[in-house]
């Protein structure tokens, strides 16, 4: 804890004047040795932090000082960022391709608050996050003015219904050992973003010499794996089906997951509904069964759901009508069984949880972990009779796969000359030019607003080819958590591609800096569509519900008049750009360009004059 | 609104532009011009995009269907689409943009694409 500052004299000092002799009466203090933020910054090393993205506040001015200095800005690095939602959005997209947390470092309260938003997507999407967020907490220490705006009591109130844990600590030793817990805290699973309030006042004093601190190891951690004797009452049913299917949810949280999820289905001759929100199984696998969609489910008579993200919504459909009338996409008599963990860990506050739908067999575990369990007790279940009939039911459902592509092709060719271009057409372009890569790419943005066309025509079968979905759905986050996957990939020599809505985008276009000034190689494709086309569609609706104004609904909600220049505003933060491409017959010698540019290493945009989806 | 050229093959866009075809047994006349207006301008496109090509908001309107299903599911439509109701929309105007889907080019073979080759 700081000293008090001594008490001011009655008379004012005289004011220091060139030529004076003596020195200043008020104290000038430096440092000799170890401050705090230096030990602070031997516990980022030792929890194996390589990244801490921020953008600089007063609040950690000692902690980014140590980083720059004591740590020589190695391990971790500091990514300098022009928002808090960058950076916090940064940790999101990085801890699903590098399958470990990086940090982000904000400005106390105001940081905190611009953070708030990624901080919600990580939480919503269970992605592990280190967020310090800068205090003074002593009275006595702040300075007049901002920071006592900037600072509080109890800073992680903004944020504590969204995060898994938070931490303030009272002294080195006490922060030392919250932050080996945060981390553990934020990689069990359920995952999700921890908050530790790093005090500028333990950040900036010395260190006594004579105090012993100390750094406690991280455990080695194991995951929660679901219940043997519900384990194997799954593998009953499952096995004693005649129409299961395994709907995969957010199930991936390894590189072993697509294969493991594979192994599963192949053991069971099952077909698989991905909704796509990791990259959960490879998608040319003959037991991918997603282009079937709802139709898979009506005729299934027990239904696995993997680490479902919305159970009701998966089960039913809910049309957008006055009321929200739903029906069932199930039959009457399916059972369902949930392996998952998000019931492990909910908070009351926000809905974010989702509608309740019932099940006949909840096993509360970690989907991935739990299934080589899982497939053992089905291997166990099956009987040579029973294994006959699973392979005749697993050979129709491969040779129902054969068809997939070219129905798929038959939909891409549709509009393929048109002017906006299509959706197909962008994300066959630019698959023409990743298909040589031998799967060394990660889309990484979100595919839906596409009709979700790159998992559709893209070959994905590597655990880092797609990283699904912010979940929490606040807009902003594509740009910033692409950038992160491409910090993630960048040692790996991997093409990062992220199909960027432009409404998106316009959030936070400060993120093409930080791709230029930390020479990230990512190749933004703007999903140009010049609306917040989402909502552009609900005000429609709401017009048709009202039986008015049907041709009005552009106002408020479309991006024109005039057109953003996105190549332009690439430009001018450093990042090779092109665009406006409205002519399909242009993009794809504009894509081989721009992939010339990140595969030097570098940032590059293509705008993309798009149709809506 | 956005105003976009629809890029079609030679010759098909002026021979389809005239007032007063009817393409469809049962179809009233519809004026293909302001059913191209409508379409762009009442929110047909946001789903069904600017060429009919559908995607994952709504179904594909190339090859629409006859007249009378047409008509029905643009009143009182099922799954997500959200209603045109005659006090919006008149049965001219539904017409219209009947007669201007239509006019949606046919995709090519996807065999004769090679970008959508496996």
């Amino acid at each position: 804890m700081a000293q008090p500052a001594p008490a001011r004299a009655a008379v004012p000092a005289k004011p220091q004047t060139v030529g004076d002799t003596q020195a200043p009466t008020e104290q000038r203090i430096v440092t000799s040795g170890k401050v705090g933020g230096d030990f602070m910054v031997d516990c980022l090393r030792a929890l194996n932090i390589d990244f801490v993205a921020s953008c600089p506040g007063s609040t950690f001015r000692g902690l980014q000082e140590s980083l720059i200095n004591y740590g020589m800005n190695t391990k971790p690095e500091f990514i300098t960022c022009l928002h808090e939602e960058v950076s916090a959005a940064m940790c999101h997209g990085y801890a699903k391709i590098a399958g470990k947390p990086m940090s982000c470092l904000v400005h106390g309260v105001v940081g905190t608050q611009h953070a708030a938003m990624p901080i919600y997507n990580a939480y919503c999407d269970q992605a592990p996050m280190l967020v310090m967020a800068g205090n003074v907490g002593e009275g006595t220490s702040r300075r007049p003015g901002v920071e006592w705006a900037h600072s509080a009591h109890d800073q992680a109130t903004i944020v504590r219904d969204y995060v898994k844990w938070d931490d303030q600590a009272a002294n080195l030793q006490d922060f030392a050992e919250g932050m080996v817990r945060a981390y553990d805290i934020a990689t069990i699973a359920p995952m999700g973003p921890v908050f530790v309030v790093v005090d500028a006042d333990q950040q900036e004093e010395e260190i006594d010499p004579k105090e012993k601190l100390f750094i406690p190891k991280l455990r080695k951690r194991s995951q929660p794996m679901g219940d043997a004797v519900a384990v194997a009452e799954a593998a009953k049913m499952l096995v004693a089906a005649e129409n299961p299917v395994i709907v995969a949810g957010r199930y991936q949280r390894t590189a072993a997951g697509p294969q493991l999820l594979a192994q599963l289905a192949d053991t069971l001759n099952a077909p698989v509904l991905d909704e796509r929100s990791r990259m959960n199984m490879p998608n040319r696998h003959p037991l991918n069964h997603t282009e079937r969609g709802a139709g898979l489910l009506r005729q299934a008579d027990v239904i696995l759901c993997l680490e479902p993200m919305d159970l009701f919504g998966t089960l039913n459909n809910v049309t957008d009508l006055i009321g929200r009338p739903s029906t069932p996409k199930i039959r009457p008599d399916a059972k369902v069984i949930v392996i998952g963990t998000t019931d492990a860990q909910i908070k009351a506050n926000i809905t974010a949880y989702e509608r309740y739908n019932q099940a006949d067999l909840g096993i509360t575990g970690d989907a991935e972990t739990t299934t080589p369990s899982l497939i053992q007790a089905i291997e166990k279940e099956i009987t040579p009779n029973r294994r006959s009939a699973l392979a005749t039911r697993g050979q129709k459902l491969r040779e129902q796969s054969t068809g997939f592509m070219k129905a798929v092709y038959a939909q891409a060719a549709m509009g393929w000359t048109a002017n906006p271009i299509s959706t197909a057409r962008t994300c066959a372009e630019v698959w023409e030019q990743l298909k040589t890569s031998g799967g060394e790419y990660t889309m990484s943005s979100e595919a839906n607003f596409l009709s979700d066309w790159p998992y559709r025509l893209w070959n994905m079968d590597k655990p880092w080819n797609s990283m699904g979905r912010s979940v929490g759905g606040g807009v902003g986050y594509t740009a910033p958590a692409s950038l992160g996957a491409a910090l993630a990939n960048k040692e790996h020599g991997r093409i990062t591609v992220s199909l960027n809505g432009d409404g998106d985008l316009l959030m936070q276009p400060g993120t093409l800096w930080t791709a230029a000034h930390h020479e990230i190689p990512i190749l933004y494709v703007v999903h140009n569509n010049r609306a917040y086309h989402q909502e552009y569609m609900h005000v429609q609706r709401m017009a048709q519900r009202n039986q008015r104004g049907i041709d009005r609904a552009h106002i408020g909600t479309t991006i024109d008049n005039p057109n953003i220049d996105f190549a332009t505003l690439a430009k001018s933060y450093g990042v090779y750009s092109e665009g406006p491409i409205s002519n399909p017959v242009d993009l794809g010698p504009a894509i081989t360009r721009a992939l010339a540019v990140v595969k030097k290493g570098q940032p590059a945009l293509i705008d993309v004059v798009s149709q809506p989806r | 609104m956005i105003r976009h050229l629809q890029v079609y093959g030679a010759g098909m866009l002026a021979g389809l532009l005239v007032a007063g075809s009817a393409f469809a047994q049962g179809a009233p006349n519809g004026n293909t011009v302001n059913g191209k207006k409508l379409f762009e301008t009442v929110g047909c496109f946001q789903c069904h995009g600017y060429v009919g090509q559908g995607g994952g908001a709504g179904p594909k309107l190339i090859d629409p269907p006859v007249w009378e299903a047409f008509i029905v599911q643009l009143r009182t439509p099922r799954q997500q689409m959200p209603p045109f109701t005659a006090k919006v929309l008149t049965d001219q105007q539904a017409a219209d943009i009947y007669s201007y889907v239509q006019t949606f080019p046919k995709p090519a073979d996807p065999a004769t694409i090679p970008l959508l080759r496996n």
